[in-house]
């Protein structure tokens, strides 16, 4: 095989700023960068003077994909994005598409919608810190972390029939309705989860290696983290209670009682701790919808609305109407009137926005999702540079990049 | 609460953004390309939007000029968001790069440069982020195949792809 093969970056930099120092390629391929991030970095010694962040690695098209469908087609694309937290996209993006149209969701869609955005956020969390802890070498936290995180991937299986990528939004409501039991099962996951949380707590925030290993490392003044556009945890743990569940209320989030947790330095101790405390809170927003879910969240699951629902499916077999419409919305989709429109939810890793456009034919025309992980690589070489390159491990595990939503 | 912020806002920039609306929420400014410098200066001192969220474009090919430019900012104190849009044309298709003001530009930008040949004047670091070095045309623009490929590494001997090479 031609060995001469072009390289597909071109670093910022490739002379050393000095005789003594020496520029090193850091991934794609290594575990640490997640498989998909390449880092070009000048080191004195073990100490990286600047780097050069590249993604793209997973690119795929996602953009130019969505405007070769329907709007209801998107859903498993945007399923995709942020893989550690699924539905919060797909929620997201679903919403985008009903303020477009003017669909309003039933109450029941609300509060599950609610509740399944703060059970993956748990999900997206117990993942992000199981990593890099994993990556700090505390297997044991690592294991507690994602056990509980498999039995909230196996939980949310029962009710969307998959583990990772659920395809469970539907544009004017849901997929399907909760199965049998399962709040019961839910209630014993979260008591599980705090058992388990509580065994992380104790092994670690004290933990002198882990201290040295995250305190003031890849520290971010709120100032700087506004500047590169940082959002989520990342901000917060900068001391900026910015949050877009509080700030610009969306789904149920006006009606739940939770604090925004934040930091005090910015830096990967913060990130780790803010994250831990968002899970508490999550759980806590959890318990809360599941009681708006008895008192006030009864009845159906879908908008009653034949722009988008399909009809019941006895309606489809025995008259002609319902039989059209749900030919329309099969093959068609939903018409989405002309417009544009920019809506964010809050990502487990910051602020998800979907930028949509619409000409009123059936297809989307543009859809753009600014996505947290994109704009945090912008500004992850102000966290790694003048730290050592051992460091590089714990921060890029702080940020949470996903290469599905970086790079989309 | 947000009414009052864009009224401010409005009035601030009712020279070079007459037409400005608020749709779902979010306000909107349409301005000329040259505008721009202006009224992010505005946006970012007096009005205090110290975010800037995203840049990308919108591609018409029927349409002279060709391309919308967008910009959204996001107020962490307000906590409002406004839309800037321009248009510029496929011949010069240039507006300033907002790197002196916003960090969060520059990756942004590039972006929207290698996905629709959008050229932000000022911003040196153009390089292509989520394509590679060397890919040819602007993939997002509607003129683009979807199934157009380009691989950088080359085809196995004897592979016939079609008509799927681009250019």
């Amino acid at each position: 095989m031609d060995m001469n093969l072009p390289n597909p970056i071109r670093p910022a930099f490739t002379t050393p700023l000095r005789d003594d120092t020496v520029i090193v390629n850091i991934g794609p391929s290594h575990p640490a960068t997640h498989g998909t991030i390449q880092i070009v970095a000048e080191l004195d010694g073990e100490k990286i003077l600047r780097t050069d962040v590249h993604c793209g690695y997973l690119h795929r098209g996602f953009e130019k994909e969505c405007e070769d469908h329907t709007w209801h087609n998107l859903i498993p694309y945007v399923d995709r994005l942020n893989y550690c937290s699924a539905l919060i996209n797909d929620f997201a993006y679903c919403d985008a598409v009903e303020r477009l149209m003017g669909v309003e969701i039933t109450p029941r869609a609300k509060y599950l919608r609610t509740l399944l955005s703060e059970y993956s956020r748990l999900a997206d969390h117990l993942t992000c810190i199981a990593a890099s802890l994993m990556e700090l070498g505390a297997m044991t936290a690592f294991l507690y972390l994602v056990m509980i995180r498999d039995y909230v991937y196996e939980h949310i299986a029962d009710l969307t029939g998959a583990r990772v990528t659920y395809t469970y939004g539907r544009i004017g409501g849901l997929a399907r309705d909760l199965p049998d039991g399962w709040l019961k099962r839910l209630e014993e996951i979260l008591v599980q989860y705090e058992e388990f949380i509580g065994r992380v707590h104790g092994l670690m925030d004290r933990n002198r290696i882990f201290i040295d290993r995250t305190r003031d490392v890849g520290v971010l003044t709120t100032a700087e983290a506004i500047h590169y556009g940082f959002t989520g945890p990342m901000l917060r743990s900068t001391g900026a209670p910015r949050d877009l569940r509080k700030d610009t209320p969306y789904l149920a989030y006006a009606e739940l009682d939770f604090e925004v947790p934040v930091g005090i330095k910015g830096d990967n101790y913060d990130r780790y701790y803010v994250r831990m405390r968002e899970m508490d809170e999550s759980v806590h927003m959890i318990r809360q919808c599941v009681d708006l879910l008895h008192t006030k969240g009864q009845g159906p699951i879908n908008a009653d609305d034949r722009r988008c629902t399909l009809p019941p499916k006895d309606l489809v077999y025995t008259e002609i109407e319902s039989l059209i419409n749900h030919f329309k919305l099969i093959m068609d989709g939903p018409v989405v009137p002309a417009g544009e429109i920019y809506v964010a939810h809050e990502g487990a890793n910051g602020e998800l926005g979907f930028f949509l456009v619409s000409d009123g034919s059936g297809t989307p025309y543009k859809v753009h999702v600014r996505s947290p992980s994109f704009v945090h690589m912008g500004g992850a070489h102000r966290l790694l540079d003048g730290y050592q390159l051992a460091d590089l491990i714990p921060t890029f595990g702080s940020i949470n990049m996903i290469g599905g939503e970086c790079d989309r | 609460m947000n009414a009052a912020i864009f009224d401010t806002v409005r009035a601030q920039l009712a020279s070079v953004a007459p037409d400005a609306t608020v749709s779902h929420g979010t306000l909107v400014l349409p301005i000329e390309p040259h505008a721009l410098i202006h009224v992010v200066e505005t946006l970012k001192g007096p009005c205090r939007f110290d975010m800037l969220l995203d840049v990308t474009a919108i591609d018409w090919p029927t349409r002279d000029p060709r391309f919308d430019v967008i910009w959204h900012f996001y107020s962490t104190a307000h906590k409002v968001r406004v839309r800037v849009r321009t248009q510029v044309t496929e011949v010069d298709a240039t507006v300033r790069s907002l790197t002196p003001y916003y960090g969060s530009a520059a990756y942004a930008e590039r972006e929207c440069h290698e996905m629709y040949g959008i050229r932000f004047e000022g911003n040196a670091d153009l390089r292509p982020i989520l394509l590679y070095e060397g890919f040819v045309g602007h993939p997002l623009r509607k003129d683009y195949p979807k199934l157009a490929e380009q691989p950088l590494v080359p085809y196995r001997e004897g592979f016939d792809p079609g008509d799927r090479t681009a250019g």
